[in-house]
């Protein structure tokens, strides 16, 4: 099989790669382009680690073909950060200790920024509803969710 | 108990230093690394759970363009010996070596047989398959009971059982039994006013860490390698893979890349071995990367057990004797957690008759690995949960029945030494006061309680401190952070130093660049290491009066270390200025040099943990859902230096457990085959099944360490089984004693209570 020619934006940017048909966008992220800040826990959908937007949607990327982001808009962990330093949700991610290992981090504040985008003023059931994609084994998720209430909280001021 | 003490920076909750890194995505986990000209390496394994491999032939595979390199048993060098590999993992480096890479014998479904590396991950996969390995399949035993039976196929047909007496004269699938004896339990029992005897069953359950195995090694010409893996303990995976290739250990470079979780299960080799051989073939550095399925089928999960409880109890709650025979699934291999489940099963209560028997029981499963606590969740479930009963035949509060018979200070562990100070009380006294036990049981509801038990250990850790030219720190220690601990260290170096948190980072050396230290295991870290990186920061301080006398013409025993800084003594030469730690920098060129200090040491002393935990939950009659309403942990973290990370070791073992209890377990077929190797069929709680986890910090003060710490990274999975399951039995009135607590088994045993 040849490999096939990919335009695609992420985070602002154009990318021109070739992508083997069979191959992931997680897999494309990480192992074409080198963007590994996307993370692999599963590859088969259950646990959110490799989030991305795609087109406004949020993806798990190792459920979407490199193939398929032709002409699309892609959006990582790596473009979260803006010119004025952390997004909140990072920030509050920090201060509110939400990570130990930190793996599912990338996957959880994509998720969560893509909820707040949506519903600025979450309930803490609706908060937990929208990251039951997400998996973390090592936090009990409490202060993942205060992290993301928080943040709701100052995104709305 | 020591007097609680006022600290500036020990108990603060400031940024992680490697925070930032990874709410960007910019850390490097096992599977990040990214070499030129890196191809990509994959495992073959096998389909059968017991097995002969007859034959393994990789000409076919080595022929299909853009593979570089494969491998068998065949080429791992033999002569492995039969020494334990010690650790909080059981079992030889013989059956580890066969866990990495079969040799004649398959024995569990996903065990190891060939490797392959190829420029792609697709194209190693499509080599697997060109891979011809011939198998005489042999007869599967999965039970711990079946497994015992005489007439049970043996997994390693030289396996004598050690510690009964006399020793068996056939072989058999018993490893080992471990026995722990006290008084006369027979006479504890004639004692007892309540005698209660009742089966438990625990499934084996995975650590269920959110990245999977992943490493890439880089082989050179000269016999030297750098390997950067996922490990909680990249030195002793350094010796596991220097043994496993027979390579020089003065010419491997382990370096410890971020870790997505570990709980025990990576403090064992698995790929690296393999990785390296793969790149030492090919030339070429190699990435291998486990799917979720491998890790599954492949990676150590923690024994499923069958055991049974018998307790007796007096009117007034005092136990009169105990006894608990459990057997634990060993896996393919040696190696299942039996010591430590029988020291700790009685350790939070004096009991004057006991006896435990645990037994390590090889079966065709995959070879166990150590999980957070090893072996006591499903030891202490049993017993936590008949003493439950007991307490609700005898109309005891399940408080008030722990605290008749609680450990203290001075009480006899049951596996020997005395206790010295610990905290068991006070966490019963914790769960008393606290306004969520005070509350009412929510209508409909039932309220479970629990303990939990670990002894913590210490070993040995190493910490260099490096003072700059301007006086900012940098804390090289030898133990992967696995969730947080650079924080910590960073803390007792600021508090012990007398300077800013926010001068100093921590960094993990790699294997060429620290010390020895062991795995980042056994909720070891933030006291073994956290006390090598204070001595090592007294060193400094040590150098510092001494340097400081010579500048003012003391002598050393003339100055004093106060704030972060050196001070002449009272009545001694007043006149001079004190000196701080960057004073003292910029003019070390002066007064002989660079400003390092070091600590290697072998930390005794670590001070158990205990814990309470209860909870509420509500029983959907109808459809067997269990729905956590409110969940309390309390334990003693002897001084807790980072109180949001302690916090996150006690909610998130809180998760584990409550995980275990309701969902969680290996489901095999009858050939042994795994059937819900994935995260969809092995459901880890999600956000959506657990409420906020409510924590209360205990601080007993450990005597043992500069500033009372005990490690929490373990006992915090213990007590959710049982106060689980007695949440369950006192909202349904229904005794469950086998887990997980699934919708199907809740649904059958209320259908059988109502029948009866
Ligand atoms: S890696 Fe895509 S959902 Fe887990
Ligand atoms: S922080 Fe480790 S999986 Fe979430």
């Amino acid at each position: 099989m040849s490999k096939v020619h990919v335009a695609t934006q992420i985070n602002g940017e154009v990318h021109e790669f070739l992508c083997e048909p069979e191959e992931t966008l997680l897999q494309t992220l990480r192992d074409t382009l080198g963007m590994t800040g996307t993370k692999e826990g599963c590859g088969t959908g259950d646990c959110g680690a490799c989030s991305v937007m795609l087109d406004g949607a949020l993806v798990c990327s190792c459920l979407v073909l490199g193939v398929e982001t032709s002409g699309k808009e892609i959006e990582t962990i790596e473009g979260v950060a803006g010119e004025d330093g952390l997004h909140v949700l990072q920030q509050k991610f920090l201060e509110h200790a939400a990570l130990q290992c930190g793996v599912c981090t990338p996957g959880f504040i994509i998720a969560a920024k893509a909820l707040l985008e949506k519903n600025p003023d979450p309930t803490e059931t609706e908060i937990r509803y929208w990251l039951a994609g997400n998996l973390c084994r090592c936090t009990g998720y409490d202060k993942i969710i205060r992290a993301v209430q928080d943040a709701a909280v100052t995104l709305r001021a | 108990m020591a007097e609680a003490v006022d600290y500036k920076y020990i108990g603060t909750r400031p940024v992680r230093p490697d925070g930032v890194d990874k709410v960007t995505g910019r850390a490097q986990y096992g599977a990040d690394p990214i070499l030129p000209g890196m191809i990509h390496g994959r495992i073959l394994r096998s389909p059968h759970a017991h097995a002969m491999i007859k034959s393994v032939n990789l000409s076919r595979a080595l022929e299909l363009p853009g593979v570089h390199a494969a491998l068998s048993g065949a080429d791992f060098p033999g002569g492995i010996g039969d020494e334990a590999i010690g650790g909080e993992s059981g079992g030889t480096m013989s059956d580890l070596a066969k866990n990495v890479m079969a040799r004649d014998k398959v024995v569990y479904h996903g065990q190891a047989v060939a490797a392959v590396a190829a420029q792609t991950p697709q194209l190693a996969l499509q080599a697997l398959k060109l891979i011809e390995v011939e198998y005489e399949v042999l007869p599967v035993v999965l039970d711990v009971r079946a497994a015992m039976q005489e007439s049970a196929p043996l997994l390693d047909p030289t396996c004598i059982t050690k510690g009964v007496k006399p020793e068996p004269e056939k072989p058999s699938n018993v490893v080992s039994v471990t026995t722990f004896n006290r008084g006369d339990v027979d006479e504890g029992f004639e004692q007892a006013d309540l005698v209660l005897e009742r089966e438990y069953i625990v499934p084996m359950a995975h650590q269920g860490y959110i990245e999977p195995h992943g490493c890439v090694a880089q082989a050179n010409e000269g016999g030297a390698a750098t390997v950067w893996c996922s490990t909680q303990g990249h030195f002793e995976f350094r010796a596991a893979t220097s043994k496993l290739l027979g390579m020089n250990m003065a010419d491997l470079k382990f370096i410890a890349t971020e870790i997505g979780g570990g709980f025990g299960g990576k403090t064992v080799v698995y790929l690296e071995p393999v990785a390296l051989l793969l790149s030492q073939k090919s030339g070429k550095p190699v990435k291998m990367q486990m799917s979720r399925e491998e890790v599954f089928r492949a990676t150590g999960p923690t024994s499923g057990t069958y055991g049974t409880a018998k307790i007796g109890v007096k009117k007034d709650g005092t136990i009169t004797a105990a006894k608990i025979w459990m057997a634990f699934e060993a896996g393919g291999f040696a190696g299942a957690p039996t010591g430590p489940a029988a020291m700790a099963v009685f350790s939070p209560y004096t009991i004057e008759n006991f006896k435990v028997e645990t037994l390590d029981v090889l079966v065709n499963k995959p070879k166990v690995a150590a999980y957070r606590a090893p072996g006591a969740p499903q030891s202490m479930h049993a017993f936590e949960s008949i003493l439950d009963e007991a307490a609700d035949e005898l109309g005891i509060d399940p408080i008030d029945i722990r605290l008749t018979n609680a450990a203290s200070e001075g009480t006899t562990a049951p596996y020997g030494p005395k206790f010295p100070t610990i905290g068991f009380v006070e966490c019963l006294e914790a769960a008393k006061n606290h306004p969520s036990y005070k509350a009412p049981v929510p209508e409909g509801a039932g309220r479970g309680l629990a303990a939990g038990f670990w002894f913590n250990v210490g070993m040995q850790s190493s910490a260099e401190v490096h003072v700059a030219e301007n006086g900012t720190v940098t804390v090289v220690e030898g133990s992967p952070d696995i969730g947080g601990s650079r924080a910590s260290m960073c803390l007792m170096a600021a508090e012990t130093l007398g300077v800013e948190y926010e001068s100093i980072r921590a960094v993990v050396g790699d294997t060429q660049s620290t010390g020895f230290s062991n795995v980042t295991g056994g909720s070891r870290t933030t006291f073994a290491t956290g006390m090598a990186v204070v001595q090592a920061c007294e060193d400094i301080i040590t150098q510092c009066k001494s340097r400081a006398a010579a500048t003012w013409g003391v002598d050393d025993d003339q100055v004093e270390w106060e704030d972060g800084h050196c001070v002449p003594k009272p009545g001694v030469n007043a006149e001079v200025k004190p000196l701080s730690l960057a004073d003292m920098a910029a003019a070390a060129a002066k007064t002989g040099g660079p400003i390092s200090g070091r600590a290697s040491l072998n930390a005794q002393g670590a001070g158990a943990s205990f814990s309470v935990n209860f909870t509420d939950v509500a029983v959907d009659p109808d459809t067997g859902h269990v729905e956590v309403l409110n969940f309390t942990a309390i334990q003693d973290a002897g001084k807790a230096i980072h109180p949001a990370y302690v916090e996150g070791q006690m909610q998130g073992g809180a998760a584990q457990g409550i995980g275990w209890a309701l969902n969680e377990e290996y489901i095999f077929n009858d050939d042994g085959v795994m059937q819900n190797a994935g995260f969809l069929d092995y459901r880890i709680p999600v956000a959506s099944d657990l409420p906020m986890i409510d924590c209360e910090i205990v601080e007993v003060p450990n005597p043992s360490h500069p500033y009372g710490v005990r490690g929490v990274g373990e006992t915090p999975i213990i007590a959710p089984l049982a106060a689980i399951g007695n949440a369950v039995a006192h909202a349904t009135g229904v005794r469950i004693n086998e887990l997980p607590l699934s919708p199907p088994r809740i649904v059958a045993a209320l259908d059988a209570a109502h029948k009866a």
